[in-house]
C-alpha cells in the first residue's frame, strides 16, 4: 500500500508521485481542481489546474488566480504522472481526473452525474485501475426520476402559480443547479427573474456557448408581470426583504435531498423537486462498473455504506476521509458553522446564517 | 388512490394553511364519495390498525428490493420512516392502476388482517408492483397503521364546511364519532356529513358527543384580563378530559380523542343521569382525601379495557364536572358560561341529593378578591394535586376546538419542575426529524456505592432518568445535532452516546417513585427548557435533587 498513487495528507487528497493535490482544502503549491463548487475549489493554492471549460467559474469565483486550463482529454505530464480530465458531467468545467504512471492508472471523480443534461458535457466512463468515487447519495433510497420529468413538474408548478396570480420563487444553488433548471424551464409561461447572484454566472455560462433562456433582473419586469414570473435565487435570499417583494409568491427546492420526506418538510417550502447533479445509487453503481476497476476508494458521503456494498461484489473498497463533507454528507446534519461547505447545503430553514459559503455551493 | 397520494403530498409539503384549504377542497368536491368518506376519516384523525406486522412488512418488502438486510437498515436510519423506506427502495412499478382509495382500503387492505403470512406476501407484492412511489407510502402506511397527516380536524371540517355550503360548527358536529372505528366511512355517511340542516339531526346523534372546547395557554400576567369578576376561575386538574353523555337512558363516556372508553370506568357508566345530559369535566383517581391521586393511578385504570373487582376498589375514579352542555336534550353551548355555571351546579346537586353519587364531583370555583390573592391561592397547587388554574371567560360560549371567536378558556398554569441535567444518549427524530439527532436522554448525577453499600470514595456516575424530545427550536437543535456528531463514543443502530458535555434544564409536570426505572424514579411530561450554556457538567443536578422533589409540596 506503500505505493499508492494517491493519498489523504491533512491539505488534501494528494498524488504521491506527481506531488501535487486534487481539490485540497488547504493552501498548496500545485492543485488540480476538479471544479468550482466552493468546498472544491478553494483560494489561496499557488497554481490551479482546472478544465477549460471551467476556467471562467474559478476565476469568477476566486479572483485573480494563477491558472492553467486543460481541454477535456489532452494529456499534460507532470514529474512523470500524465494528467488529464475528463467530462464529470457534475456542473460547467467540472472534471474527472486521470493519472498514469509507471502503467498504472487512477481515477479521481470529484463530483459527477451520470445522466447528461444541456449545460455541461456529458459524464465519461474513464477505465483504470483505481477509481476514487463520491458517494453523495451512496443509499438505495436515492434514485433519480428522469430529468425531463421533474422539469415537466417544475414548468406544471410554475404555470398553476402563474394561471392564479403568482409569482414562483424556485430556490437553489447559483452555480450548477440554477443554469440546469434554467435550461429546462418553458419560457413561454412567463418571465424568468434570476437573482444577482444567479445572473453572474448564467453569464459565465453563456460565455462558454451554454444556451440558457432569455432571463431577466427584477428591477427590469413590470410589477404585474412579476406575478406571471418564476424567481431563481439562491437559498440564502429565503426570507429576506428582495424575495418578499414577490408577495403571496409559492416557493420550492430543487435538490437531491428533496427525495426524502423529513427533509422536504424541513425545508418548509411549498414544493420539493428532486434534481441533483450528483450520481444516484444506479448511477454510482453504473460508474463504477464502466470504469473496470478493481479497487475502489469511496470519499465524502456514504462512505461506510458504499465500501460495504462494494465489498460484497468483490471490489477491493476502502474510505478515504475528506473534508468535502460531514461523515455522513446528509443535509439533514446542518452544516455546522466550521464545517467546510457541503456540495448541497442542508436543508434547514434557520441554517443559511449558519452555513457560510455553503447556501451557493 | 393517485388522487389522494397527491392531496396527501400537497398537504405534507406545504406549510400554508391557505394552501393546504385549497387542496382539500379542491380534492372533497372531485373525489367520488365513498372515497371521500375514507379521506375524511384519516384526515380527521382516525388510525386504522395495523392489518400487517411491521416484521413481516420489513420483511418482504427486503425480498422484492433484493437488498441486504443491512443495507435496508441503512436506509431506514437515514429515512426515519418505515413505510417511506419502503416506498422508496422498490423497483417502480409495473402494473399501475387507477383503483380508488376506498376500495384499496376495504378491499385490498383489510383482508390482510389476520391473514396467513403467505398470503399476506403474495397480495404485498402485487399491490407494490401496481403503485408509484408516492401511492406505496401511503399504502404502506395504511398497512403498517402509523398513518399521521399534518393538517388539523379544524381545517378539515373548514373544507368541508366551503364545499357544502354548512356551518363549519354543523360539521365538526357530524364529525364527532367519525374517527374512533365503530363507523365505517361509506359514501352516505359522507353525504350525509355535508347534507343540509335537518330538524331530526339531533335525535340522529345518539351517543355522539360535542366537539371539545379546548383552553389557550396564559402566557402573559393574568391581571392583563381585565375585572376579575368577569372571569370564572377553576382549578386545573391533572386527569383525563371526557365527557359523559346519558341518552336514551344509556351512558356514554368520551374521551378527548374521541374514544369510547365508557367500558374502562364502570363506576361512570353506572351513574344515573336524565335522559338527554352531556357533561364536561375531568376523570381523576380519587381516594376521599382532599386532593386527588397523582396521575400515575389514574395511567393504571386507562390502560385496561376490563376492570377487575380488586382495581375498582383500590383505584376508585370521579368524573370532576365543570361543564354542562346538553340538558332535557337541548344544546346549551351558545349560553354563556355562567348561566351553564348555574344550570350545573343545580343538577349535580340534585343528583347528590337523590342518590349520594359520590363518584360525581362537581369542580369547585376558586374565589378570591384580586389576581394578586388568586396567585397566592394558585401557589397552593402541587400540594392540592392540581396542575394550576383555568380561567374561564363568564361569558364565554362553549367553542369547537381550540378557538377564541366566541369566548375563551385560559389555562393558568404553574411552572413545571426542573432540573439541570447531562445528555448522554441520542437517536435520530422520525418525520420531519429524520437523520436529525433530535431524541435525548439524560441523566443526573448519583454516588457510586461500593460493595459494602458505604459511598465509593466521592465517585459520581451519571444516571438517565428521563427522554426529551421537545423544547429546542430548529436552529437550537441543528448545534446539538452537530455537537452530538463530533462528541460521539459509540454508535448502538440509531442511537449514539455521546462525550458528557451539553447540560439542559429539564421541566416536567409530575414525579413518582418507580422501581422500573434505573434512576428509581419516573417523571411526567419531560421537556427541555433551554440550553445552560453556563454550567459545566459537574454542576448538573444530583440524582439526590431529584428525589427532594418526590416529597416537596
Amino acid at each position: 500500500m506503500t505505493s499508492d498513487m494517491v493519498v489523504v495528507r491533512k491539505e488534501g487528497l494528494y498524488c504521491v508521485p506527481g506531488q501535487f493535490y486534487i481539490d485540497p482544502w488547504r493552501p498548496v503549491e500545485r492543485a488540480v481542481i476538479t471544479h468550482a463548487h466552493g468546498d472544491h475549489a478553494r483560494g489561496g493554492h499557488q497554481h490551479y489546474l482546472a478544465a477549460t471549460p471551467g476556467v471562467g467559474v474559478l476565476r469568477s469565483r476566486l479572483g485573480p488566480i494563477h491558472i492553467d486550463g486543460l481541454a477535456y482529454g489532452e494529456t499534460v505530464v507532470h514529474n512523470g504522472v500524465t494528467i488529464s480530465l475528463h467530462p464529470a458531467g457534475h456542473v460547467l468545467g467540472s472534471a474527472q481526473v486521470r493519472m498514469a504512471y509507471r502503467g498504472e492508472v487512477w481515477v479521481a471523480s470529484g463530483d459527477y452525474k451520470v445522466e447528461a443534461d444541456s449545460t455541461c458535457a456529458a459524464f465519461e466512463p474513464v477505465r483504470c485501475d483505481t477509481f476514487i468515487t463520491e458517494s453523495t447519495f451512496g443509499l438505495p433510497i436515492y434514485r433519480w426520476q428522469p430529468q425531463q420529468e421533474v422539469y415537466d413538474d417544475i414548468n406544471a408548478w410554475w404555470r398553476a402559480n402563474a394561471d392564479q396570480g403568482r409569482a414562483s420563487v424556485m430556490q437553489c444553488y447559483s452555480f450548477g443547479k440554477a443554469q440546469r433548471i434554467l435550461s429546462g424551464l418553458d419560457p413561454d409561461i412567463g418571465p424568468i427573474i434570476c437573482h444577482g447572484a444567479v445572473q453572474t454566472l448564467n453569464q459565465v455560462y453563456r460565455d462558454s456557448g451554454v444556451w440558457l433562456p432569455p432571463t431577466v433582473m427584477v428591477a427590469d419586469v413590470e410589477k404585474d408581470a412579476i406575478k406571471r414570473s418564476l424567481v431563481i435565487a439562491p437559498p440564502a435570499a429565503a426570507g429576506s426583504p428582495w424575495v418578499k417583494r414577490f408577495g403571496d409568491f409559492s416557493d420550492a427546492f430543487a435538490s437531491g435531498w428533496m427525495q426524502l420526506r423529513g427533509a422536504r418538510r424541513r425545508r418548509g417550502v411549498d414544493r420539493g423537486f428532486v434534481l441533483s447533479d450528483h450520481a444516484d445509487w444506479p448511477g454510482l453503481m453504473q460508474a463504477i462498473t464502466a470504469t473496470g476497476a478493481e479497487r475502489v476508494i469511496v470519499t465524502h458521503g456514504s462512505i461506510a455504506v458504499l465500501v460495504r456494498w462494494l465489498q460484497q461484489q468483490g471490489l477491493q473498497a476502502s474510505g478515504f476521509d475528506t473534508e468535502y463533507g460531514d461523515d455522513e454528507a446528509d443535509d439533514a446534519a446542518p452544516a455546522a458553522p466550521e464545517a467546510p461547505a457541503v456540495p448541497e447545503a442542508p436543508a434547514v430553514p434557520a441554517a443559511p446564517a449558519a452555513a457560510p459559503g455553503g447556501s451557493d455551493a | 388512490m393517485r388522487d389522494f397520494a397527491l392531496l396527501y403530498a400537497e398537504l405534507d409539503d406545504t406549510t400554508s394553511t391557505t394552501r393546504k384549504l385549497a387542496a382539500l377542497e379542491n380534492y372533497f368536491s372531485t373525489a367520488a364519495p365513498a372515497d371521500a368518506a375514507w379521506a375524511v376519516y384519516f384526515l380527521a384523525g382516525g388510525k386504522p390498525r395495523q392489518a400487517v406486522p411491521t416484521k413481516l412488512l420489513r420483511q418482504f418488502a427486503i425480498e422484492y428490493s433484493g437488498l441486504d438486510d443491512w443495507l435496508f437498515d441503512e436506509c431506514y436510519h437515514a429515512v426515519g420512516d418505515l413505510a417511506e423506506t419502503i416506498a422508496l427502495i422498490l423497483p417502480p412499478p409495473a402494473q399501475p392502476n387507477e383503483i380508488g382509495l376506498a376500495d384499496w382500503i376495504e378491499l385490498g387492505i383489510a383482508p390482510l388482517r389476520g391473514a396467513d403470512p403467505d398470503s399476506v406476501r403474495t397480495a404485498l407484492l402485487l399491490y407494490w408492483d401496481q403503485l408509484d412511489t408516492r401511492e406505496r407510502f401511503l399504502l404502506t402506511k395504511l398497512i403498517g397503521g402509523g398513518f399521521r397527516v399534518g393538517v388539523s380536524r379544524l381545517l378539515v371540517t373548514r373544507a368541508l364546511s366551503a364545499i357544502s355550503g354548512q356551518d363549519s360548527k354543523l360539521i365538526a358536529q357530524r364529525l364527532m364519532g367519525w374517527t374512533d372505528g365503530s363507523v365505517r366511512p361509506t359514501a352516505a355517511g359522507f353525504a350525509q356529513l355535508i347534507a343540509e340542516h335537518s330538524e331530526e339531526e339531533h335525535a340522529q346523534r345518539g351517543g355522539q358527543p360535542y366537539p371539545f372546547f379546548l383552553a389557550h395557554q396564559l402566557d402573559r400576567e393574568p391581571a392583563t384580563l381585565g375585572d376579575l369578576s368577569r372571569w370564572q376561575v377553576e382549578w386545573k386538574y391533572d386527569g383525563m378530559r371526557a365527557q359523559l353523555v346519558s341518552r336514551d337512558g344509556r351512558n356514554w363516556l368520551w374521551s378527548r380523542g374521541e374514544e369510547l372508553i365508557t367500558e374502562r370506568f364502570p363506576e361512570l357508566a353506572v351513574l344515573r343521569l336524565p335522559d338527554g345530559v352531556v357533561l364536561d369535566g375531568e376523570i381523576l383517581v380519587w381516594h376521599g382525601g382532599a386532593a386527588p391521586a397523582p396521575f400515575a393511578d389514574l395511567q393504571k385504570r386507562i390502560g385496561r379495557k376490563t376492570v377487575s373487582a380488586r382495581l375498582l376498589g383500590e383505584l376508585p375514579v370521579v368524573l370532576v364536572a365543570y361543564d354542562l352542555l346538553e340538558y332535557e336534550g337541548r344544546d346549551l353551548r351558545a349560553l354563556p358560561q355562567s348561566e351553564r355555571r348555574a344550570m350545573l351546579e343545580e343538577l349535580v346537586a340534585s343528583l347528590q341529593a337523590q342518590q349520594g353519587a359520590p363518584q360525581l364531583r362537581l369542580a369547585p370555583v376558586v374565589q378570591a378578591d384580586s389576581w394578586e390573592q388568586l396567585a397566592e391561592i394558585r401557589a397552593e397547587s402541587r400540594a392540592r394535586g392540581v396542575e394550576g388554574m383555568m380561567v374561564k371567560a363568564v361569558d364565554a360560549q362553549y367553542g369547537v376546538g381550540r378557538t377564541k371567536n366566541v369566548g375563551t378558556w385560559w389555562k393558568w398554569k404553574i411552572d413545571p419542575y426542573s432540573i439541570d441535567a447531562v445528555l448522554i444518549y441520542a437517536q435520530a427524530g422520525h418525520g420531519r426529524r429524520a437523520s436529525l439527532y433530535t431524541d435525548y436522554t439524560f441523566a443526573v448525577w448519583d454516588d457510586v456505592r461500593d460493595e459494602e453499600g458505604g459511598e465509593g470514595g466521592g465517585q459520581r456516575k451519571l444516571v438517565p432518568f428521563a427522554k426529551a424530545y421537545s423544547g429546542l427550536t430548529d436552529a437550537e437543535i441543528a448545534k446539538v445535532d452537530h455537537a452530538i456528531r463530533r462528541t460521539t463514543i459509540e454508535k448502538f443502530g440509531p442511537v449514539r452516546s455521546v462525550t458528557p458535555s451539553m447540560v439542559f434544564e429539564i421541566g416536567f409536570e409530575g414525579i413518582a417513585s418507580s422501581p422500573r426505572h434505573k434512576s428509581g424514579i419516573a417523571v411526567r411530561f419531560p421537556r427541555i427548557l433551554r440550553q445552560r450554556h453556563d454550567k459545566t457538567v459537574e454542576q448538573a443536578d444530583t440524582l439526590d435533587a431529584l428525589k427532594n422533589l418526590l416529597v416537596a409540596p
